[in-house]
């Protein structure tokens, strides 16, 4: 189930913006235990050297303390894994919030295909961490518990980041099919050979006697670049004629996905659209928050289950907690965010710190929305935050221009130049390697690929730094000389 | 007289001596006449082959030609139409120099359309018309791959793939040219009960157990069943009792000789077939390479035409039933002087002996090609018809040739006729021809079955002198003793032993195995999807029933509103059906306009009309564009869908382009439907080339049915000499108007009472609006059902209304974006409001997240709320830009990455101020 969620969601959704936010927030000895993989494999094993000492200390701690209070720290490690589960599963078994509708919708499709025979197709449509996955499998999850639909469905689910063509998409869907059992090992042969033989075993069916079959896109706007769209056409083409009953259920989020169609595709297209849209007000995301957190009625140890739950009511109405969230729901509103955020909150729950307080959950929710080029800039020697100020005066001066390392070590001369007493004047070496340091951290980027003709010296460059993030950054920056800081206030205080 | 004989005498000695020498080269150098193709697989197999191959590769383009020649002088003429009969027919292989002689009464197989399959048949006839071309009658013979799927359930037994049927189909040409005979068979004819004898299995021959009319199977008659098994009797080399003037051991050295030829030359297909292909039958191997060298050599020979012609206006003259001729005579009295016998009787050997043979069918035809243009005369023929088999017991000499006569007069008056009349025959009345015809031809059959299985009785039983003493004169050279036919089959035999490295199926059997792909691909298995284990359940509701017949795979009963086009479309295909020619139709129209439901109902009815015989046979075949991975897979599968035969594109090509440029018999008229044209388009355009080009070869008969979108798409994608060959046979389908799409819902609906008239109405005036697509059209019906019967579950009979009819358009045709901006979160918003002013700021419709950024701060503050980090931004911006409300550029440029809208300003506003 991990690796399934990894596979679709965790490395396509998580985006690269977040990418760097997580830098950060990697730190967290909680997070390693808790698993997040979504958060991209080079950056989970630069975590797991740096966490590991602390994994153990906080084992070592639990050991302790369970020696102490058995029973409480049994309560905490069961409250760990349910609500972890709850919250990192989601797109599994996850509850579904707010979208009934569409829940029926869904579910009578699916039934009329299963129970009728009859072929549709539908696209479910909604922006990343909307709930579309947990919708269909909530939905298939229901349908396999009714008794006539069970042994009337075969499944084939298919991924656009998988199958990355027709070809890859036919021999997932013949394996998935069984159909490679009926003629042995050589069913794969050329392609076009294995679009016939698909064809034709689901062109043998009928409405009535064949089994129907649910093929599940997932991210479907993929499939719309294979060639020809050869797969959706045909696999449209069945839904629409007498054959095999199939139902097509793409999921995506682009908006524009119809006008990526082509136009006998679109045409084969049922035009049944489901579209999940996060349409909640804030009341209902705190009651989100609330269910996410509690604990349900058959949670073993029925006094800390009260105690728990009366306090994630207490939170509820908190102000700061409030406000925490209300920023959140501000910032983005799907419920996948409120996961993240709510499980870096649950993994500071240890056996001496039994409850959920306020303050961790603006601890999560300051890790959770940190700068991380800022924050970057942090670590940095008072060489390189010199070089990045004469950056930014640079871009003052010449509105953005990109200039190269000559430039900003001129600019940094002036600086010495006036301020000699306070700083050590580096020489030109020692100066480049400060800026190439700042290069493979990515703060400052060439803007044409380096060539063997130009020297490094010359090659022009550009900050990706915004002037508020360096100003922020230098307000935190510990044991700043006070002249840098001016310098970086006005670009003139040299004067 | 004597110098006469001895003249004849040394002739058959010399070809005694040009024999012998190919026999025993004959069998290397055969192989040689093979296509590029053939001779690779060859050269993988075994060494013995690739020297014999390399040998024969040298002279293979010089003399590659095959000679047919006649056999002997002409045994008849027929001076009004100027044709010449003959008893025998020498092939001639200018390379192998190699002489076959074939005689009357043979069996023989003829090159088919597949170069797999050639066709057995029995020489009936041989002559030469006016315009000295040579041609054969004959009397055919069906494998049982011939026999239609569904027929040959009818047998209710295995059929082994030696087995042929006797053919009494009426609708095959039996007159073929000579130069597609490939090589001489034998057919024996068993009881129903018997097997073929296990020494024979191995052999390259056929059996024959029943006679197939094109609806059942039916037990051979004991006419037919003794005269196969008469022209088996002497081709299988049982002493027949004739005694005759040449000398002895010269006609059976010159029977061994041609014996051995004729086995050699089945050893050398055997070894061919071994190695070419695990699937081609031994016989198959022969026509192929005679396909291959045909299209080598780029001649066009004249081929056999299976086909009935009705209408051909010059056809040639039957000349069976034609009186003999003096010289014939005398030739007669040269070959066996000892039976002085009055020629009389002579005729009446030949008479009958032509007339019992098989062809009832032709002699029918014949008759009634002449008959059907005057109605007098086939009053006389059927008088006379009927008059025969009342007269018969007398069995007369002079009463069967007055018949002959007569009938042989009626041939010529009815054959003039014809000719003057036939071109002002419309199709129309062309095809209330072929109904009469092959109705006067069922009843004529059977009537000549009886006259003829009479007259064979009488004459088996009367004549036994005369008819031993033709059988000699006819079939002297084929006869063959038991030991001498062991020995070949000893030489045939070993050169097998020399082959071990072979794997394939043994070489003699000359089986053709029903499945000619080849054996080891397990593609050939049929895929199925397993079966539901319940039921699937009944519709309960009438919104239920209404939704199952809305959709759009459900066939309704007709095409309401396209009997124009489908009327265009059946009278196009229906035409070139009887006139047996080809052509090409260009259907275009949006997707949606039921131009493939068109196109099929059209083949259904024409189909149903070649059951009820109304129209001749037709075979039907469909691709599309679409569900092709590749251009060139198109001959593959038309290939495969026509005979069954998997190969690679390139040599799919090549078999296509043989079997539709080279006019074979008994082959039926091809419709074929190309859907989805315009992705058969490639570079150099040849497979839209050849596709257009075979319906105007000459034999082709094949019929397209092209279908596209795009109205002007031979204009606009097609080369000049593409488009040129698709004609201008166009047709475009218009889309719906609302009135149709009213009528087309309603027809579906027929007598179910589940929407609103008015409903109906506002869905077909949408879609006419938007696109006039019928698919469109039924969904929205069928999800406003669906949306009904979901509101209204308490009350039983709801009928779909209006509003249902406008929620289910609000949910299809509604865009999503305006709602997805209302339901995007605040700072989402914020940032649309913040590219809005960036854009209006710097007038250009497009900016980095820096300016934004700055945009959306100052927003943020003027707002009074926490303004959000860099990251936040960027993590909106991939957001929005995931949800493709946004263009983005790669994110790699963090802060000067550009930034678009994928909607309009206006609809950005419009969506953010009703908040």
């Amino acid at each position: 189930m991990e690796l399934r969620g990894e596979g679709s969601g965790g490395v396509g959704r998580a985006g690269k913006a977040r990418r760097g936010r997580s830098r950060e927030a990697g730190g967290q000895a909680a997070r390693a235990l808790l698993g997040i993989e979504r958060e991209g494999r080079a950056r989970a094993r630069r975590r797991r050297l740096t966490a590991s000492p602390q994994i153990e200390s906080s084992a070592m701690n639990k050991r302790k303390l369970k020696e102490s209070s058995g029973t409480d720290g049994e309560c905490i490690s069961q409250v760990q894994k349910m609500l972890r589960e709850r919250l990192c599963h989601h797109r599994a078994m996850g509850k579904l919030f707010g979208i009934d509708q569409q829940y029926k919708h869904l579910l009578e499709l699916l039934k009329q295909t299963t129970v009728c025979g009859e072929s549709n197709s539908a696209l479910i449509i909604g922006p990343r961490g909307s709930g579309k996955t947990a919708l269909l499998n909530r939905v298939l999850k229901d349908l396999r518990e009714m008794k006539q639909v069970k042994e009337n469905l075969l499944e084939v689910h298919l991924n656009g980041l998988l199958q990355t063509n027709d070809k890859v998409a036919l021999k997932e869907i013949t394996r998935q099919l069984h159909l490679e059992n009926v003629v042995g090992d050589k069913v794969f042969g050329s392609f076009a050979e294995n679009l016939a033989f698909l064809l034709e075993a689901l062109r043998k069916g009928n409405r009535t006697s064949s089994c129907p079959v649910l093929f599940v896109l997932d991210e479907f706007d993929l499939f719309v670049h294979h060639k020809n769209q050869t797969l959706l056409y045909n696999l449209f083409d069945i839904s629409q004629s007498a054959q095999t009953p199939v139902t097509v259920i793409g999921l995506t989020c682009r908006q524009d996905i119809l006008e990526l169609l082509e136009k006998r595709v679109k045409s084969r297209f049922s035009h049944r659209r489901i579209y999940l849209m996060n349409s909640f007000a804030f009341k209902q995301y705190i009651r989100i928050f609330k269910e996410q957190l509690s604990l349900p009625a058959e949670f073993p140890d029925k006094a800390f289950a009260q105690k728990w739950n009366s306090n994630i009511q207490l939170l509820t109405e908190d102000k700061t907690v409030q406000d925490i969230l209300q920023n959140l729901f501000h910032y983005s509103k799907d419920l996948r965010s409120l996961n993240f955020l709510l499980m870096l909150a649950v993994s500071n729950v240890t056996v001496r710190h039994p409850l959920i307080t306020a303050s961790d959950l603006q601890e999560a929710s300051k890790q959770y929305r940190m700068d991380s080029k800022a924050n970057i800039v942090h670590g940095l020697s008072v060489l390189e935050i010199c070089l990045i100020i004469a950056m930014k005066h640079l871009n003052d001066v010449y509105e953005g221009e990109p200039f190269n390392f000559q430039m900003v070590y001129n600019e940094f001369q002036k600086f010495i130049q006036r301020k000699a007493h306070c700083m050590y004047n580096f020489e030109k070496p020692v100066v480049m390697k400060a800026f190439e340091h700042l290069l493979q951290l990515e703060l400052v980027k060439p803007i044409e690929r380096p060539s063997v003709r130009s020297q490094r010296e010359y090659l022009l460059m550009e900050l990706l730094l915004d002037n508020n993030q360096i100003m922020d950054a230098l307000q935190a920056y510990p044991n700043c000389p006070t002249d840098v800081k001016q310098w970086a206030a006005s670009s003139l205080s040299w004067l | 007289m004597q110098k006469k004989k001895k003249r004849k005498g040394v002739g058959e000695d010399e070809a005694c001596v040009t024999v012998s020498p190919s026999a025993s080269v004959g069998d290397g150098r055969k192989p040689a006449r093979r296509s590029a193709q053939t001779a690779l697989a060859i050269s993988k197999n075994c060494s013995f082959m690739c020297f014999c191959f390399s040998s024969g590769i040298m002279d293979t383009r010089q003399q590659s030609k095959i000679i047919y020649s006649w056999y002997g002088k002409p045994t008849n003429s027929d001076r009004k139409l100027r044709t010449l009969q003959y008893k025998g027919i020498l092939i001639k292989s200018e390379r192998s120099r190699k002489e076959r002689c074939i005689q009357l009464g043979d069996f023989v197989l003829v090159e088919g359309e597949n170069a797999d399959q050639p066709f057995v048949a029995q020489l009936l006839d041989l002559y030469e018309d006016g315009a000295e071309q040579k041609h054969a009658v004959v009397q055919w013979f069906s494998h049982i791959s011939e026999i239609p799927k569904n027929k040959q359930k009818l047998l209710k037994r295995r059929i082994s793939s030696q087995e042929v049927f006797f053919d009494k189909v009426s609708g095959y040409d039996t007159d073929i040219a000579v130069e597609t005979i490939i090589d001489s068979v034998l057919v024996i004819p068993l009881r129903l009960k018997d097997e073929l004898p296990t020494r024979l299995k191995k052999e390259k021959i056929f059996c024959v157990k029943q006679s197939w009319d094109g609806k059942c199977f039916k037990a051979l008659s004991p006419h037919t069943f003794s005269k196969l098994n008469e022209a088996n009797r002497k081709e299988d080399g049982i002493p027949n009792s004739f005694n005759s003037f040449v000398p002895s051991d010269i006609i059976s050295s010159a029977k061994k000789e041609t014996k051995k030829a004729g086995l050699s030359a089945t050893k050398t297909k055997n070894v061919e077939m071994e190695i070419e292909s695990k699937h081609s039958a031994s016989k198959s191997s022969l026509s192929k390479k005679r396909h291959s060298l045909r299209v080598a050599n780029g001649i066009k020979n004249p081929t056999a035409r299976k086909k009935l012609e009705l209408n051909s206006p010059t056809r040639s003259p039957k000349s069976k039933l034609l009186e003999q001729e003096d010289i014939w005579a005398l030739l007669d009295d040269d070959c066996d002087s000892q039976l002085l016998k009055p020629t009389a009787i002579k005729r009446k050997v030949k008479f009958t002996e032509v007339l019992s043979s098989p062809p009832k069918i032709t002699c029918a035809n014949d008759k009634l090609k002449s008959v059907f243009g005057t109605a007098e005369d086939q009053e006389v023929l059927s008088g006379t018809l009927r008059l025969s088999p009342y007269r018969k017991l007398e069995d007369s000499n002079e009463k069967v040739k007055s018949l002959n006569m007569e009938v042989d007069a009626i041939v010529l008056t009815g054959h003039k006729e014809l000719g003057s009349q036939s071109p002002a025959v419309t199709p129309r009345s062309r095809r209330t021809c072929t109904q009469e015809t092959s109705t006067r031809i069922a009843e004529q059959i059977s009537l000549l079955n009886m006259l003829e299985s009479k007259e064979e009785e009488d004459f088996l039983s009367s004549s036994d002198g005369s008819y031993s003493s033709s059988s000699e004169e006819e079939d002297s050279d084929v006869s063959c003793t038991p030991e001498k036919k062991t020995k070949p089959s000893r030489m045939f035999s070993t050169p097998k032993s020399s082959r071990k490295p072979s794997v394939h199926t043994p070489a003699k059997t000359p089986k053709k195995t029903p499945l000619p792909g080849t054996p080891r691909t397990p593609r050939n298995a049929t895929p199925e999807i397993p079966r539901r284990s319940h039921a699937a359940q009944k519709p309960t509701s009438v919104l239920e029933e209404a939704r199952l017949r809305l959709h759009v795979s459900a066939v309704p009963e007709s095409l309401p509103c396209r009997e124009e086009e489908f009327q265009d479309i059946y009278n196009f295909v229906e035409s070139k059906l009887i006139d047996g020619t080809g052509g090409c139709m260009y259907i275009s129209g949006v997707p949606g306009t039921g131009k493939t439901a068109t196109v099929h109902e059209v083949i259904r009815c024409l189909q149903r009309a070649t059951e009820d015989d109304d129209l001749p046979s037709f075979q039907f075949i469909e691709i599309n564009g679409m569900k092709l991975t590749d251009p060139h897979q198109a001959y593959v599968q038309i290939l495969e869908l026509l005979t069954g035969q998997k190969v690679t594109a390139t040599h799919a090509a090549v078999l296509l382009a043989n079997l539709f440029c080279t006019p074979g018999p008994k082959r039926k008229t091809t419709v074929l439907v190309v859907d989805e044209l315009d992705l058969l388009w490639t570079r150099k355009q040849n497979v839209m080339y050849n596709l257009f080009d075979w319906p105007t070869q000459k034999h082709s008969k094949l019929i397209i049915l092209a279908i596209a979108n795009t109205m002007d798409l031979p204009e606009r994608i097609m080369m000049n000499r593409v488009s040129s060959r698709l004609g201008l046979t166009r047709m475009s389908f218009q889309p719906y108007t609302y009135k149709q799409l009213q009528q087309i819902i309603s027809s579906r609906l027929n007598s179910v009472k589940a929407f609103e008239e008015d409903a109906i109405q506002l869905v077909s005036r949408k879609v006419a609006a938007l696109s006039g697509d019928a698919r469109r059209c039924l969904d929205i019906c069928r999800r406003a059902a669906e949306i009904c019967e979901f509101s209204s579950q308490k009350s039983a009979d709801e009928i779909v209304r209006m509003t249902h009819i406008t929620q289910a358009i609000d949910e299809m045709f509604s865009s999503p974006y305006i709602q997805a901006i209302r339901n995007a979160s605040l700072h989402e918003q914020i940032f649309f409001k913040a590219i809005l002013a960036e854009f209006r700021r710097v007038g250009v419709e497009e900016a980095t997240v820096q300016q934004v950024y700055r945009q959306h701060i100052a927003l943020c503050r003027m707002e009074g709320m926490q303004s959000p980090t860099v990251s936040d931004i960027l993590a909106i911006c991939a957001r929005l830009g995931a949800c493709r409300l946004l263009l983005l550029e790669s994110s790699s440029k963090y802060l000067h990455m550009r930034v678009r809208l994928n909607i309009s300003q206006d609809d950005v506003m419009y969506a953010l101020k009703d908040d």
